[in-house]
């Protein structure tokens, strides 16, 4: 089966964002840009299970400006047989990608796609699940072991109270945790053999798909900042503290 | 303007209501009507305890095997096929409403509105991006909202004091895509992380898991604490996965929040920042926790933890 992978270049995450002066969004030029770590984590997951044999293609995707380019030739590098851009300059919501990614689908008839459970950027964590949604196919959120059996997929999940166990009927949808695997870092020869693996531009015009946002965003602004408070001397005068509080 | 009705999925494990509906009334209250979802199986307990919670005007109950375990394949279409006659619905940001709330938009041709921090207007929220680094002020132009709700942004309405009835209805069931194979779920004495008033939390710092138990566990029962966890104390496995505090883990907001050998890396900020004080106990002084806590002690920890437990 094939196992198509939705990939996003977001902000590192070790970088901080600056808004732009007038507050109408946050200034993206001359940060440091990377592959989401989920996705990073689903791009693992995908080419371990086509070493396992499981899988016979592995496909990334990425919505996005022409820089998106870079982070598929990462997911290339990490293992992925072929890539696709979906080219688009504007912010893409995640139900438009979703569309997207169904109309891919209908074309690769992928058994599994796999995608990040959260986007670090916009934290909206609803691709996935809207997806799904889409295609009338089940869903396993938040994934920690992904077990393929036969025709169905067993996905343990990080759930709130601690970890659950789903079966899905194959094709499903997968998003990951971050308990999942730890990626692969790419070799050098294997960046190298990236760049000549194919890659694929397409439109969200000529998949049918429009992009028009649903969501305006008024504007954006900093939390209030928590100012730096006070340092005890000892385990003392921290244990009094606790008293002052009433909560020891 | 016209009242909006609102649907709202309340959480639970089909015999108790989970605190995370009470912040989801507060905020469902501020957009309209709230009408309550209470969907899973032999759950006719927590559709009674779901009608006294102040603010629900009904409760509609469905109760089907196939909802027993809140699995979105199932619950989702139930959900969509309702909306019809509610101009929202509202989940709360847990892992379960996670799961669902964005099937259902999909189902509705909705863009979900993740975490809402505020109600600015009718359809226009504030919510975190960037890890909580900035705060969105976003406006809808669907036709129908569909929002996840950040628990600890909204006081909790009261669980009694309300009175309705309760309406049992059909949904479509099985779905027949997936099935519940099982769960780990951990039971504990200790005050759940996300309702605790006290909170103490171990990093990578701890070493191992019988050196987390050992040092953590101890303070935590003096000052009956929930306990919570860096994601870098989750992934070498001093702890379970649901204790991670964080942007990818749970949001806490305790009145005290005791972060012990964490050093305070924005992803786990953005779990934490919104406590009532913040204490931190590292012995590297220009850890960035220091800049956000309220009491700091510059300390080793397996030095001034028991000290501290012992003074308690
Ligand atoms: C996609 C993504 C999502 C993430 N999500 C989360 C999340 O939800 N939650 C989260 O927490 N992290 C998350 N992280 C990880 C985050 O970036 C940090 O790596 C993590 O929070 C670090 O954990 P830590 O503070 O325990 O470890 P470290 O950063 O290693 O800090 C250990 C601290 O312990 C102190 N220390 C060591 N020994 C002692 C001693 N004897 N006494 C006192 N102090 C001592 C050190 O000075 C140091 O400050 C995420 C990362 C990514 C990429
Ligand atoms: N522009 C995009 N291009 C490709 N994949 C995306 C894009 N946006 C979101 N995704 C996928 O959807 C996941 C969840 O994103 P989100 O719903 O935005 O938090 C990500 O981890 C990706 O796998």
């Amino acid at each position: 089966m094939k196992i198509l992978v939705p990939v996003k270049r977001v902000i590192d995450y070790n970088a901080k964002p600056r808004l732009k002066p007038d507050g109408s969004g946050v200034d993206l030029s001359n940060v440091k840009m990377s592959l989401n770590p989920f996705d990073e984590i689903a791009v693992e997951e995908a080419v371990r299970l086509k070493e396992k044999g499981v899988a016979a293609e592995v496909i990334v995707l990425s919505v996005g400006p022409a820089k998106a380019v870079e982070v598929l030739r990462t997911a290339l590098a990490m293992g992925a047989d072929r890539a696709i851009h979906v080219q688009s300059d504007e912010a893409v919501e995640p139900l438009a990608v979703a569309k997207i990614l169904k109309a891919v689908a209908g074309e690769e008839q992928p058994g599994l796609i796999i995608l990040g459970k959260q986007a670090i950027d916009d934290d909206c964590n609803q691709t996935g699940q809207m997806l799904a949604g889409l295609m009338g196919r089940p869903q396993g959120t938040f994934a920690s072991q992904v077990v393929v059996d036969g025709d169905s997929v067993l996905v343990t999940r990080e759930i709130d109270g601690g970890l659950e166990t789903v079966k899905l009927a194959l094709p499903a949808i997968v998003t990951t945790d971050l308990r999942l695997n730890e990626p692969r870092y790419a070799s050098l020869p294997n960046i190298m053999k990236a760049k000549s693996k194919p890659l694929a531009t397409r439109t969200p015009a000529d998949l049918g798909v429009d992009v028009t946002p649903r969501l305006a965003t008024v504007k954006v602004a900093e939390p209030p900042v928590r100012g730096a408070g006070i340092k005890v001397a000892d385990a003392d005068a921290l244990a009094a503290k606790l008293k002052d509080m009433g909560v020891a | 303007m016209r009242e909006m009705t609102v649907l709202i999925w309340v959480e639970h494990d089909n015999a108790a209501v989970k605190d995370a509906t009470l912040a989801t009334v507060t905020a469902a209250t501020q957009l309209g009507e709230v009408v309550a979802l209470v969907a899973g199986q032999g759950c006719g307990a927590v559709a009674a305890a779901a009608a006294n919670i102040a603010g629900v005007s009904r409760v509609l109950l469905a109760e089907d095997e196939a909802y027993a375990h809140g699995l979105a394949d199932n619950v989702a279409p139930l959900i969509a096929g309702l909306m019809a006659d509610y101009d929202a619905f509202v989940a709360p940001a847990t892992t379960s409403g996670k799961n669902i709330a964005p099937r259902v938009a999909a189902l509705l041709d909705v863009m979900q509105v993740s975490e809402i921090l505020s109600v600015e207007g009718p359809r226009t929220f504030t919510r975190p991006i960037y890890a909580g680094n900035v705060i969105a002020t976003v406006e809808s132009r669907d036709p129908k909202l569909v929002l996840t709700v950040r628990t600890t942004a909204f006081a909790k309405a009261a669980p009694t004091g309300g009175s309705t009835t309760v309406e049992t209805i059909a949904g479509p069931g099985d779905a027949g895509l997936s099935s519940f194979v099982g769960a780990q779920i951990a039971s504990s004495e200790r005050p759940e992380l996300t309702s605790a008033k006290v909170v103490v939390s171990g990093g990578r710092a701890l070493k191992d898991a019988a050196t987390f138990e050992a040092v953590i566990l101890p303070l935590a029962d003096k000052l009956g604490a929930g306990v919570g966890a860096s994601r870098a104390a989750v992934d070498a496995g001093y702890v379970p996965n649901d204790y991670q505090v964080g942007q990818t883990g749970k949001i806490v907001a305790p009145e005290v929040y005791i972060a012990v050998g964490i050093s305070g890396a924005i992803q786990h900020l953005a779990g934490m920042k919104d406590s009532k004080t913040i204490i931190a106990i590292n012995k590297d002084e220009d850890a960035p926790i220091f800049q956000i806590a309220d009491i700091g002690l510059v300390a080793d920890l397996f030095e001034a933890v028991p000290d501290l437990t012992a003074k308690l």
